[in-house]
């Protein structure tokens, strides 16, 4: 602590600017990709060509490739090997110190690692397998029951990851700052969680059972 | 019969065990220790701690070296006492034995390095209110006057961020103070905060929350918020460092537009 730490240039730190971008980038764009995904395949509820239409106009934004490597790949990279790097600098105390928020400290570190590990394979399925996604492709996922399971996982972590980052995000930017307004903020956010997740698993049984 | 002759009767036989982790000095391992010390009325942790003092012997009978601890003031205002009493940091002076759960596990606030025993160096937190400049500069080469009033409202909760005594329990719960990053800890944000509202400690508030934007400033902060549950004094902790939050990511971003 008594080591003169190295400011850049204008003076603002580089340890501040990282968490601060990692906080941020965590809620836009990634957190908002998340949901316009999270959607996207709640179309899939309303049947086959109603997400196959959906899917086809994400495939017709123009520049795609362009906007999906500035706006979701790179801050979603530096937002999952930033936030590893994070889990691995805090400690763990929930045994000693067992409040609701240190233990959600210590959940929001363990879904984002899920999550991470979640996404990797769930790029490698389906958007660099090869194939384009439309109704029957993702049918024919996630009735594997192992794929099935993983993308439970993936969606419960991803959501929960989210909904208790922006409460953290809302802290972290002094929105939320008084003990009410941020236990407010922790009420709706985990009702947030809880209707995201449903959404996602209720869009996973649709692709299963071909509504 | 009356209570003081019940206490009295009880005195003679009621013991109360403690399982103390000991340390001989800061690079040996630690070890624990049982004790086994008589029960008095309302005694507090130090009591028991000054009772193997006066007697050194272990719960086996053996004779063993006398705990060391730290303790000044004796009424939860010093903050020197504070050691982790049944896995909780707090002040030993206002811990009523009566209160706890047998056996009183005592041990070190290890966030902090073991000097001996119970005896912790909390010399990083004192380093910490320097950096972030916990004071108010009122010295000049001539009579400055007197400062601008300080508004009642403003007095009323600044008075409650005021009672923080350094004792260092929001230091040893906070999960992000630890050996792979150097988090100032919950209490320098909240005593910076301190000195920036007061009307003339509000001229150097720029000095403070750059010392805050440095290594192991605000950013470190999880929001675990541990520390805000764990302070003796109830201080607001994580309403401080949440108002800073807004504070400094106004100050750095306002400062590198202005640049």
């Amino acid at each position: 602590m008594s080591t003169v730490s190295p400011a850049s240039a204008n003076g603002v730190n580089r340890d501040f600017l990282f968490r601060r971008l990692h906080t941020l980038s965590g809620i836009v764009p990634v957190g908002m990709f998340l949901l316009e995904h999270l959607f996207t395949n709640a179309t899939g509820t309303l049947g086959a060509s109603a997400y196959n239409n959906a899917v086809n106009a994400i495939q017709h934004i123009p520049f795609l490739h362009f906007v999906e490597f500035v706006f979701i790949f790179i801050p979603l990279i530096y937002h999952g090997v930033y936030g590893l790097y994070s889990a691995y600098t805090s400690g763990y105390n929930p045994g000693q110190y067992s409040y609701a928020r240190n233990q959600l400290f210590v959940w929001q570190r363990i879904t984002g690692v899920v999550t991470f590990v979640f996404i990797i394979y769930h790029l490698w399925m389906t958007r660099f397998s090869g194939h384009m996604p439309n109704f029957q492709f993702v049918h024919d996922l996630v009735s594997n029951p192992f794929n099935l399971v993983f993308m439970i996982i993936g969606v419960v972590a991803a959501t929960f990851h989210l909904s208790n980052g922006l409460w953290s995000f809302f802290v972290h930017w002094g929105i939320t700052v008084g003990p009410r307004a941020q236990k407010v903020s922790a009420v709706v956010l985990l009702t947030m969680f809880v209707l995201l997740s449903a959404m996602g698993i209720v869009s996973l049984f649709a692709f299963l059972y071909g509504w | 019969m009356a209570t003081v002759e019940k206490d009295l009767a009880k005195q003679a036989t009621r013991t109360v065990r403690f399982i103390i982790e000991r340390q001989q000095d800061a690079t040996s391992e630690p070890y624990e220790e049982e004790f086994l010390i008589p029960w008095r009325p309302g005694m507090n942790v130090i009591a028991a701690l000054m009772e193997i003092q006066r007697n050194p012997v272990n719960a086996k009978g053996e004779k063993t070296t006398p705990v060391s601890w730290e303790s000044n003031c004796l009424e939860e205002v010093c903050g020197a006492c504070t050691m982790v009493i049944n896995g909780k940091p707090r002040q030993s002076c206002s811990a009523l034995v009566d209160k706890f759960e047998q056996p009183i596990r005592l041990k070190p606030m290890r966030t902090f390095p073991v000097i001996r025993d119970l005896v912790v160096d909390r010399s990083r937190m004192f380093a910490a209110l320097k950096k972030v400049k916990a004071w108010i500069p009122i010295d000049g080469t001539y009579d400055l006057g007197a400062g601008p009033r300080m508004a009642e409202a403003d007095r009323q909760w600044a008075y409650e961020l005021s009672k923080c005594f350094t004792c260092g329990s929001c230091v040893e719960a906070c999960p992000n103070v630890n050996e792979r990053q150097s988090f100032i800890g919950p209490f320098a944000i909240s005593q910076a905060r301190l000195f920036n509202q007061h009307p003339t400690g509000k001229m150097n508030r720029a000095e403070r929350y750059e010392a805050l934007l440095e290594e192991g400033g605000i950013h470190e902060c999880g929001n675990a918020q541990n520390c805000v549950q764990v302070c003796p004094k109830g201080i607001p902790l994580t309403t401080s460092i949440a108002a800073m939050n807004r504070d400094i990511n106004f100050f750095s971003l306002t400062k590198w537009l202005g640049h």
